[in-house]
């Protein structure tokens, strides 16, 4: 049977557009706001990614590393992380989620047992930020054999020599990045140049899903709408950030983003 | 795990880049793969440049000053009694620390990828200077990534960066030193790797840099094999080679033309930084038994809690207080090659000032953890053990530290 992450992809190329993921950070603001943002989002997205939050994130701009900060400040541990992902895909149980993160909190966990207790919790994929290829091909295969998707990465730095092979041991899902920068950076790259980029990975095998990922906000969704699929981060954990300092509701307004998201790229 | 003896401890890694098949790595993004093979293909053919050795050579002399001496303390010898006390002091060397050697070669293979802009981290400072240095001397943009709170407690080295025309970028995120700074800095680095080179201030960080970093402080111990030589006539039999360790990088130059050498006859001491004698805080992963762990780009012992997150520091002396450290001195110490202590700062201030009483030097913070540690032991080693402590920073830049703490200078 085809992987959520598949179905969804599929869904939203039935319904002629890519498909919408978000990203959030499991804990920012609490725990129980969270999984509320969650589950209130993915009325709207088709996959939602999860943050587990480091507090050394190498690659992260300050919009996620706020947001991650500001959920281990308020107590957030690993666990919690797996029982937002639980709560959540007990009541959307066909909405994709995949965990993102840093290396050393699998590692301090422990990879078998942090890759069983994402298959009990039922998540269907895993970023790993700094566990690139060729050094993840171990824990890459170790996640297909337990049925979840390990997506990998690559960038405009990413040789075709390289990315041939990258794509050759990928699973589902190929994360491509926009640009050189850290998550939330400023689209420096014209949208016909990225677009082109993305072309060369796709062409390469036509039934991986590939998302472009890295400076997409209202302003720059559009015009990307050509991706199988495209992942706003920064500018959401942004808007908790705003909601908090007008003391409004991060639920409503961070479901109105995504919702207008969605709209721009329908 | 093994040392190997008649190759170089930087080289001694697999080809995932690990040392002891555990140590070390390249933990990165995906958009800095590319920009490390670079620099690593770039350093290999360098490295066996004649041409290239010959212009290292050229400016470690002509412009880092090389060799620092190394002096006998008699008055710090007879105070204490016991073994003889030497110093390396490097901090003689052109910017008053070890830093410069590293510095010196990022500017060089900077210049030889044809890349015009240059970036580090800083923690005490002088890494950040040298390197300002070093991009003045050879022509290149300068950044350098700075805690807030280091910024702050390192005055005198700031307005020397500032002096050779660095642009100082202040890091506010976590605890707001090195740790945060080298962060910051590899950030930057993933936006600009286009046209920008990173240097790493220590023997820390994705494989290369540690390989980089360890290739250029080297020198310090090549002068010393020759100063043992021409002072004893041989190698003494019974040495002690005394430093400090935070990343580890002058601690990994001054021993690594000895670390073949049986211990017995040389011993490897690494003082790490303790941090304040009543605070739970320090930065001694080695010494205090962290567990492996993920930073920077590189897996080593750490100070990190049981999830992964990595642990706030707390040190007098700024160069130390970094929660991780080099690879390779976790596999000196796992193969039980180097022995790893600390010392406290009020042990640190202590050292400086019975060895600034007594001598004519001037230790900065750091090495004041090694003194620490020679002063500990001397008292009980015999008149024929040869203490040598690497002097490896100058204590222009802990004025407003040792006013406060002292009140004095």
């Amino acid at each position: 049977m085809a992987s959520l992450i598949n179905q969804a992809f599929k869904k939203a190329k039935s319904e002629n557009r890519p498909a919408l993921l978000t990203y959030t950070v499991a804990g920012d603001n609490t725990k129980k706001k969270s999984l509320e943002i969650l589950k209130s989002i993915s009325n709207y997205a088709d996959i939602c990614e999860l943050g587990f939050p480091h507090n050394t994130p190498i690659a992260d701009g300050g919009q996620i590393q706020t947001s991650a900060y500001r959920a281990i400040n308020n107590g957030i541990k690993i666990n919690d992380v797996f029982s937002v992902a639980k709560d959540f895909k007990k009541s959307k149980k066909t909405k994709p989620i995949i965990l993102m993160g840093y290396y050393n909190m699998i590692f301090q966990y422990n990879e078998n047992k942090f890759i069983e207790k994402c298959k009990n919790v039922k998540v269907d994929g895993l970023i790993v930020v700094d566990l690139p290829y060729p050094e993840n091909k171990k824990f890459s295969n170790k996640c297909k054999r337990k049925g979840i998707n390990f997506i990998q990465l690559v960038s405009p730095t990413t040789s075709p020599n390289r990315l041939k092979k990258i794509i050759k041991d990928s699973h589902d899902m190929i994360y491509y990045i926009s640009m050189l920068s850290t998550t939330g950076g400023k689209l420096k790259v014209v949208p016909k140049k990225i677009l082109e980029r993305y072309s060369k990975i796709k062409n390469q095998n036509k039934s991986k899903n590939v998302v472009i990922g890295f400076g997409i906000t209202e302003k720059t969704i559009k015009s990307l709408k050509k991706a199988d699929g495209l992942v706003v981060g920064s500018a959401i954990c942004k808007e908790i950030s705003n909601s908090i300092k007008k003391r409004q509701n991060p639920v409503t307004n961070v479901t109105n983003i995504v919702k207008r998201l969605k709209k721009k790229i329908t | 795990m093994k040392l190997k003896k008649g190759i170089s401890l930087i080289d001694q890694h697999d080809q995932n880049g690990f040392w002891g098949n555990k140590f070390g790595g390249s933990f990165i993004p995906e958009t800095l793969k590319k920009p490390i093979e670079d620099l690593t293909n770039e350093f290999k053919k360098l490295r066996k440049d004649k041409k290239f050795i010959k212009k290292r050579n050229f400016y470690f002399k002509n412009y880092i000053g090389t060799p620092t001496s190394f002096v006998k303390l008699n008055n710090l010898s007879n105070h204490l009694g016991g073994a003889q006390i030497w110093a390396k002091v490097v901090s003689e060397a052109n910017g008053g620390a070890h830093k410069i050697y590293n510095a010196t070669v990022h500017a060089l293979i900077c210049k030889a990828m044809g890349k015009k802009y240059i970036v580090g981290d800083t923690g005490a400072g002088y890494a950040g200077k040298m390197l300002s240095m070093a991009a003045k001397k050879f022509g290149l943009k300068c950044k350098i990534f700075m805690g807030a709170k280091d910024i702050k407690r390192q005055k005198p080295n700031c307005d020397a960066m500032k002096k050779n025309g660095a642009e100082i970028v202040p890091v506010y995120s976590g605890s707001q030193t090195l740790v945060d700074a080298v962060s910051e800095c590899m950030r930057y680095w993933v936006s600009n790797c286009d046209n920008t080179h990173m240097c790493v201030g220590s023997t820390v960080g994705p494989n290369i840099f540690v390989k980089i970093c360890g290739w250029s402080t080297a020198q310090i111990s090549r002068e010393l094999k020759v100063q043992l030589k021409s002072k004893f006539k041989k190698i003494p039999n019974k040495i002690k080679l005394i430093n400090c360790v935070g990343g580890g990088s002058s601690a990994y130059g001054f021993w690594s033309e000895f670390i073949d050498y049986d211990k017995k006859q040389i011993e490897l001491i690494g003082v790490e930084a303790g941090g304040p004698k009543k605070s739970k805080l320090h930065a001694a992963p080695l010494s205090r038994g962290a567990k492996l762990g993920i930073l920077h780009g590189a897996a080593a012992y750490c100070c990190q809690n049981n999830e992964g997150q990595i642990n706030e520091t707390e040190s007098i002396s700024a160069g130390l207080d970094y929660p991780s450290v080099s690879p390779i001195h976790c596999f000196l110490k796992d193969t039980k090659r180097a022995r790893y202590t600390y010392a406290t700062d009020e042990d640190a201030l202590n050292a400086y000032q019975l060895v600034t009483k007594l001598e004519n030097i001037n230790p900065s913070l750091e090495p004041s953890h090694a003194f620490a540690e020679a002063i500990k032991i001397a008292p009980k080693l015999s008149k024929d053990t040869i203490i040598i402590v690497n002097s490896c920073g100058d204590a222009k830049k802990d004025r407003d530290i040792l006013r406060e703490r002292l009140g004095k200078k």
